[in-house]
């Protein structure tokens, strides 16, 4: 055993996939007896790192040590055997079966070669009464709530590992209560010697409990560092990759009138997805969405189009009230939602680029109104060439484009259906630079053309480029909105970062 | 109360309500002899279901049941008729050759991830045909080991006689009941029922299990093929056809989600002697259609899909959060 005092530790880490390097000389050490945040938006490598180091993945180059010891782990159940255990996002037990079955399950004590039931659920109940919890461990798991389950999914991580903990986003699905309680049993892990990783995207819950923290961005390390060091704004700055002191309010046309109200809502909200908001969105203005994953962005778009229906709240589009409670509604009112995860939510993979097309605005026609294929022709045709998709034919499957022009696809998805208000969720995300100039410029054309647009994007600069206004979210509140020379990137990182207490800037 | 021991329940109140009700009506409905062919006449049904409830606990699903049973019956006919070979070695054949032919439905399924729906279709049809390629007639088999077999019967007081069939399909659900409920083998084929993703990060050997499954379903189907040349004396390449949906009906009547994950092996025992009071009834009253027996059937499958839905669905309060 060398000294370096890890209990876990990579260095040098580069993976490669295909030609896209996801991690460049990563390096990460974990003490005995520390909570360790991961920090970093998408695609900074995160989740790449946490699949090294628990076996999933094997990385380029580089090496995992334990202990100070080079380790090879072939897959997560062998770097159990190491002591590493994990928790993920989204609990990874099993519903149907018994509390205890789900702690021992592969591990079960037998007798004769049968499962001794009894001694099982005699040793759940001193494994969890360690945890604070006293549920009877043969009552089925999805009987529990999510933070119980959450619970036993880390009292199994840490009965069958027991050296380092790596809690991939555990708190994403749980009430401010809930966290509390986690938080609770993490300190005692940590009294006990267990070194925990702790990723999240809530930066109050970061400074409530890590010690050091490691920021990614791009797949490079930024840094890693002591919290005691740090404040908010430095740790957004560091994962934005923004300089702060870059300033100076940009040249946006300001006071530009504005035009008619379009969509009002009021205390609209969603429980456990986004506390209720107010917001007014005009025509021929782009409404800019800041915060970093996770603060309810996405969840704020899906309840705005229907996608995910409001519990609370009122919303009027041109002055009526209505109610907006599926897409079908939002789609008959004139919205159209280009959502993040283009691959899965928005495009058709295997339908032509013209069906791609064409498939809202049948949707808006109806049963049956059926458009011919002459007409699918001339509408995929005039959008084609208006958004200059790059295709050899219309006919080719969309999946076959790339990022950008299966964007630029979704974009005239919604445009062919002569849309009042379009929401655009990362719309830039993955796509190369010029497909990124030419959208930025179609966001533009239409808030000159009077359609009322929200944007939701993860780079600032682009953000500051094209918006009229900037509401920034956190922790799944709407925490700020921002104006005129308010509207840059330093402003923005400083309300991203802001505590609750303080007064949004 | 266990969500899962409910639908059990249900089905072991229908399956009381309507045989008092079949006894007021034929009181000799209610006599040792009836119980006893109840046993007799469905054991290659239920020994098949079982075989089937692990199927279906897992997720999956084995049309490929019923031509393995008419498959086995043709060879074991072939192998004993013409080949002279003794049953005993016969029915060892059969179980070997039905074992590796579920392994390779089974592998198929885990590797090449192809739903079990479409790989065990083919593998119907492969069995069926490969019967009928042998032998397109029935095949009798007129051996003193069979004629030996279908004496050994325990007579019961009242005249009914349980015989060797109907035990061995008994023995078979205690059997079964043991894998499913009390092994880590049963545990794994619960814990793909319930979430694939969450059982292989979890440590369950999911492709051993997968394999094992299918093995198990088609080595029953074959047991069970075997059960019913002795049922019958003979082997006909159009037997059994249908009883895979036979056998679906039955662990589905028995409390077990279709969808996988919940269930008991007793409630298929259940579901197979409701099928069988109904036939029974039928050939009671004597002026009934046996269609009806697809009729109550339907209608039975029906309730039990509604009754688990509204149980799954309206106490599952942790799922629902985690999905909000």
């Amino acid at each position: 055993m060398t000294d370096t005092g890890y209990a876990l530790e990579a260095r040098g880490i580069v993976k490669i996939f295909g030609n896209h390097v996801a991690l460049d000389k990563v390096d990460f050490g974990l003490k005995p007896g520390e909570v360790h945040a991961l920090l970093g938006e998408n695609g900074a490598g995160k989740s790449t790192l946490i699949k090294i180091l628990t076996g999933a993945y094997q990385p380029t180059l580089g090496e995992v040590l334990v202990d100070g010891v080079p380790a090879t782990l072939n897959n997560p159940q062998h770097a159990q055997t190491y002591g590493i255990g994990t928790v993920y996002q989204e609990v990874n037990l099993l519903p149907n079966r018994s509390v205890a079955e789900n702690l021992y399950l592969g591990h079960q004590p037998t007798r004769f070669g049968f499962v001794d039931r009894r001694k099982m659920e005699r040793d759940s109940k001193i494994v969890l009464a360690r945890y604070g919890l006293n549920i009877d461990p043969s009552s089925e798991l999805g009987a529990h709530s999510v933070a119980v389950q959450q619970i036993v999914a880390i009292a199994r991580a840490v009965e069958l590992s027991g050296k380092v903990l790596i809690l991939d986003e555990p708190t994403a699905s749980l009430d401010r209560n809930e966290v509390e309680r986690l938080f609770e049993i993490i300190v005692d892990l940590k009294k006990s010697g267990l070194a925990v990783v702790f990723i999240t995207h809530f930066l109050d819950q970061v400074f409530a409990i890590a010690d050091r923290v490691t920021i990614l961005r791009n797949g490079k390390l930024i840094d890693t560092k002591s919290l005691d060091t740090l404040t908010r704004t430095d740790v957004v700055r560091l994962m934005l990759g923004k300089d702060i002191a870059f300033s100076g309010a940009t040249k946006l046309e300001e006071n530009r009138p504005l035009g008619e109200v379009l969509l009002d809502f009021k205390n609209y909200g969603r429980k456990r997805s986004v506390h209720p908001f107010n917001l007014t969105i005009h025509k021929g203005e782009v409404v800019g969405v800041a915060g970093l994953l996770g603060s309810g962005r996405t969840e704020m778009a899906r309840i705005m189009f229907g996608a995910d229906a409001a519990d609370e709240g009122t919303v009027s589009v041109s002055g009526t009230q209505t109610s907006i409670s599926r897409p079908t509604d939002a789609i008959a009112h004139g919205f159209g939602f280009c959502p993040e995860d283009r691959k899965a939510e928005g495009i058709f993979g295997d339908l032509s680029v013209r069906e791609n097309i064409v498939i809202a605005l049948q949707g808006k026609l109806g049963w049956f109104s059926a458009l011919n294929r002459d007409e699918q022709m001339e509408i995929a045709g005039r959008f084609g060439e208006a958004m200059d998709i790059r295709a050899a034919s219309l006919d080719m499957p969309v999946k076959l484009l790339s990022g950008g022009n299966q964007q630029k696809v979704i974009l005239s998805r919604w445009l062919a259906t002569d849309p009042a208000f379009l929401i655009l969720d990362e719309p830039t995300r993955g796509i190369d630079v010029g497909a990124h100039a030419e959208i930025v410029r179609t966001i533009n054309r239409l808030r000159d053309e009077g359609l009322a647009l929200v944007v939701i994007s993860s780079e600032l600069d682009e953000v500051v480029a094209y918006s009229s206004r900037i509401v920034v979210m956190r922790d799944r509140e709407l925490v700020a909105e921002l104006n005129g020379e308010n509207i840059n990137p330093g402003v923005i990182v400083q309300a991203i970062a802001n505590h609750r207490d303080g007064a949004p800037a | 109360m266990n969500r899962s021991l409910r639908p059990l329940l249900a089905t072991a109140l229908i399956f009381a309500i309507a045989y008092a009700l079949a006894v007021m009506q034929f009181p000799s409905m209610f006599s040792t002899r009836v119980l006893g062919n109840f046993l007799t006449d469905n054991a290659f049904l239920g020994i098949a279901a079982v075989g089937m409830t692990f199927v279906i606990l897992s997720g999956g699903i084995d049309l490929s049941v019923g031509a393995v049973i008419g498959f086995t019956g043709v060879l074991v006919a072939v192998l004993i008729a013409w080949a002279g070979m003794h049953p005993l070695l016969a029915f060892a054949i059969a179980i070997l050759v039905a074992g590796a032919f579920g392994a390779t439905m089974g592998l198929a399924i885990h590797y090449l991830q192809v739903p079990a729906f479409i790989v065990t279709l083919a593998g119907m049809f492969l069995a069926r045909g490969g019967a009928s390629v042998i032998t397109r007639d029935s095949v009798p088999i007129n051996h003193e080991f069979y004629a030996w077999i279908s004496d050994l019967t325990i007579r019961l007081p009242g005249g009914g006689r349980l015989s060797f069939i109907g035990l061995t399909m008994v023995a078979i659900f205690i059997i079964g009941a043991l894998i499913a409920h009390r092994t880590k083998f049963g545990s794994y084929v619960y814990a793909l029922g319930g979430n694939p993703v969450s059982a292989s990060l979890m440590g369950v050997p999911v492709a051993r299990t997968t394999v094992a499954i299918y093995a198990l379903s088609s080595v029953l189907a074959a047991i069970s093929g075997i059960v019913f040349s002795l049922y019958t004396s003979a082997g006909y390449p159009l037997a059994a056809v249908g009883v895979e949906l036979d056998a679906i009906s039955a662990v589905v009547i028995g409390g077990t989600l279709l969808t996988g994950g919940h269930g008991f092996v007793l409630g298929t025992f259940i579901g197979v002697m409701l099928l069988g009071l109904v036939q029974t009834y039928i050939i009671f009253d004597g002026t009934l259609s046996s269609w009806w027996t697809k009729i109550v059937i339907g209608i039975l499958l029906f309730l039990f899909i509604v009754l688990q839905r509204l149980i799954f669905v309206a106490s599952a309060p942790g799922e629902k959060a985690a999905k909000a």
